[in-house]
């Protein structure tokens, strides 16, 4: 007898694309009634072109046209639904593996490549508005979750302020903010005391914030096992987050849910947390080899159970034509040959690009080794010439 | 400057009157902490603070220093200027990937797009008496990281100035309070332009060799600089202030007067501020000095028991005989 009973997790479609709602499912299914045939279209495409995308990358890695490559592969259902139930005014912290949701948020997927190009270790301007928020992919793992906490907390302050209120008593019930904060990270994250931090702040606070985790069942080549013992869900829990586990894998899963938490969260509803059950289906990045540590029984397993392959099936049952899957079919192949033109046309940064914004503010070191790497670099110019 | 606007105060008084004036200021300043809202902080720095400010700008932070440090970066990307005390110098590593990995790249990373103002407050130092991981200086680690600013005041009237300075810098500044000094008195000039964050100030003029500190080492220093007045040797004690970037102009100016320098710090000697100092101003100032440069520091041991502590900071006899070791050559 286990001690927890743990519910099933939530799931609309089935592996094989049947709209087949379960318990835990029903009280979610409001959330879908929005979801009209453009807007499932949409969802697929989201799925479809990230994967091109991905596909792409790895090739390009391959080609030694990239140091790394951090495929996204099988994890597009838990990306795409949640990221389409965020509103343009939420803010996005991603780990380093959330592409489609950096498409979805405006991102150019071009500059996503460029920190594994070598030319930046950012990559996007997080401050124009058609970036939609999506913050910087942070590599050290689950330390994006306290910012994300951080700037959750930063919404509920500006709240409290609008309010005319200047206090934030212990024990206080969430603010209504109208914005949320999500933060995107892996079962491998859920080890990491930031993580653990992050949770512990947000429901001290009441952040109006989703945490979402991809459980995909490996950090690196290390099983979700070696993590928890537990439902990564139920620790949340634990921290007095609200916390429900999906099949990542089901898009309308991943949407459904995410959308009623952040509605709650938006309103005051506090911190909520997201386990979606999930597989990467590719390496942890280029750098590693699956066959060495995981069965091939359970990664046939899981391409079984394939978010866009079930996703297609439904939609199809739903109305969408030949015609549409052909134009996305088309629309990918042009994204990966954009890819593959952007990378290869990738500027290799200035020289004093690396002393430029170490501070925002004048700084004598800065402006020393600056000027003394020029020096250096024009001595051999002028050594040429003479 | 008229007298009124002087006022004798001691220097955790003067970093709270800052704080006040810098929170006055500016409505996105608050101060996140573990004890620093009800209690006023252990030291009491930030004592009345909450009650005049809120406590939605006076944040009382679960105990978790990584917390703290990465939810301020998380408040600094929305237009917060966060001001976070970590409570004792021994206690800042569990927030170290946070500050080092984090909050010194972060504005190189967005490409100077975002800005992190963040202060991070460090009581530090020993002469408390007090347990392990309470008397510590870990400046170095910190100095040592691109990205960061670090500060430390060794008076009143700096104290005020400065963490006010600090709060207005659009880069992340640590400043390292010296705690066994938060109850030494001084005048504080309320209003008037106070000198640079990030300028070394001559606290004593003299002739025969310079001597430079931080923190509660400068005391020591002009304790040592009056000793040896009565023994005729003139020293020249420069208060560093600034420990990244160190302004080394008036050290170099110092030491081409007196042709020696001798830093002193309560760290460990090793790898320290002290060395790297040592390193420039044998680069810059070769062929005007005179003797080498000597460091006077805490052993290369872990911060002894508190009763040993009184043969592990260099006290006023230590630097002394540092300085005579530099007169003979």
């Amino acid at each position: 007898m286990p001690w927890v009973q743990d519910p099933q997790p939530v799931q609309f479609l089935t592996p094989d694309g049947d709209f087949a709602p379960n318990e835990s499912a029903q009280a979610f299914a409001a959330e879908l009634e929005s979801l009209d045939l453009v807007a499932l279209q949409e969802m697929y495409r989201d799925m479809a072109l990230t994967r091109a995308f991905d596909t792409e990358c790895t090739n390009l890695q391959r080609q030694g046209q990239l140091a790394l490559w951090v495929p996204s592969v099988g994890q597009e259902g838990a990306q795409v639904g949640s990221a389409r139930a965020a509103l343009p005014q939420d803010h996005i912290f991603p780990s380093y593996r959330e592409h489609a949701v950096a498409r979805i948020r405006g991102v150019n997927l071009v500059n996503v490549v460029a920190q594994f190009r070598g030319v930046t270790h950012g990559g996007w301007d997080v401050t124009d508005p058609a970036h939609g928020n999506f913050h910087l992919y942070t590599l050290v793992i689950g330390s994006q979750a306290l910012h994300a906490t951080g700037f959750a907390l930063s919404q509920v302050l500006d709240a409290t302020k609008k309010a005319g209120e200047k206090d934030l008593p212990a024990g206080a019930q969430g603010r209504e903010t109208n914005e949320a904060t999500i933060v995107y990270f892996g079962d491998g994250a859920t080890s990491q005391g930031d993580v653990n931090e992050a949770m512990i702040f947000a429901a001290s606070y009441q952040t109006p914030q989703l945490f979402f985790v991809q459980n995909n069942k490996w950090a690196i080549s290390v099983p979700v096992e070696r993590q928890a013992r537990t439902p990564i869900y139920r620790r949340a829990a634990g921290f007095g987050l609200k916390s429900i586990q999906i099949d990542g894998n089901d898009i309308l899963a991943s949407y459904a849910v995410s959308n009623r938490m952040l509605k709650d969260a938006r309103a005051g509803g506090g911190p909520q947390f997201i386990e979606a059950l999930t597989y990467r289906i590719g390496a942890h990045t280029t750098s590693d080899d699956p066959t060495k540590y995981r069965e091939n029984e359970e990664l046939l397993e899981w391409q079984a159970k394939d978010p866009i392959r079930r996703f297609e099936k439904y939609i199809k049952s739903q109305g969408a034509e030949d015609s549409f899957f052909e134009q996305v079919a088309a629309d990918a192949g042009e994204l990966a040959l954009k890819i593959r033109d952007g990378v290869l046309h990738m500027p290799v940064p200035e020289p004093g690009a690396m002393f430029k914004h170490v501070y925002a503010e004048e700084h004598p070191v800065m402006q020393g080794q600056a000027a003394w790497l020029e020096r250096y670099e024009n001595s051999f110019e002028a050594g040429e010439s003479a | 400057m008229s007298e009124a606007e002087v006022v004798n105060m001691p220097i955790a008084k003067a970093i709270n009157e800052g704080l006040r004036r810098a929170m006055a200021d500016n409505d996105r300043v608050i101060l996140m902490g573990e004890d620093i809202g009800t209690l006023g902080g252990v030291f009491r720095v930030t004592d009345a603070l909450q009650a005049e400010f809120g406590s939605a700008r006076v944040l009382d932070t679960p105990l978790a220093e990584s917390g703290i440090i990465g939810s301020a970066i998380g408040l600094a990307m929305n237009g917060y200027r966060p001001v976070c005390e970590i409570q004792f110098d021994g206690f800042i590593f569990p927030g170290f990937d946070q500050i080092t990995s984090q909050l010194a790249k972060l504005t190189s990373r967005h490409d100077g797009l975002l800005n992190f103002p963040v202060v991070i407050r460090v009581p530090y130092g020993g002469h408390i008496g007090a347990v392990e991981h309470h008397q510590e200086s870990p400046e170095a680690y910190f100095a040592h990281t691109p990205g960061l600013r670090l500060v430390s005041p060794s008076t009143a009237n700096d104290a005020y100035w400065m963490i006010q300075q600090a709060i207005a810098s659009n880069d992340p500044v640590m400043f390292f309070e010296p705690k066994a000094k938060y109850w030494a008195k001084g005048d504080v000039a309320l209003e008037g332009e106070p000198l640079g964050l990030h300028k070394t100030r001559v606290a004593r003029i003299g002739k025969d060799v310079t001597v430079v500190g931080h923190g509660a080492m400068v005391p020591v220093l002009l304790q040592a600089a009056q000793v040896a007045q009565s023994e005729g040797t003139s020293i020249e004690v420069l208060d560093l202030r600034s420990i990244s970037p160190i302004d080394y102009d008036p050290i170099l100016e110092s030491v081409r007067k007196t042709g020696r320098l001798v830093v002193a710090q309560e760290a460990p000697g090793s790898v320290s501020v002290g060395s790297e100092i040592a390193a420039t101003v044998a680069e810059k100032a070769f062929y005007s000095l005179q003797a080498p440069v000597l460091r006077v520091s805490g052993y290369d041991t872990p911060f002894p028991p508190a009763k040993l502590e009184g043969l592990y900071l260099p006290d006023a006899d230590r630097v002394l005989e540092a300085v005579d070791r530099t007169l003979s050559y």
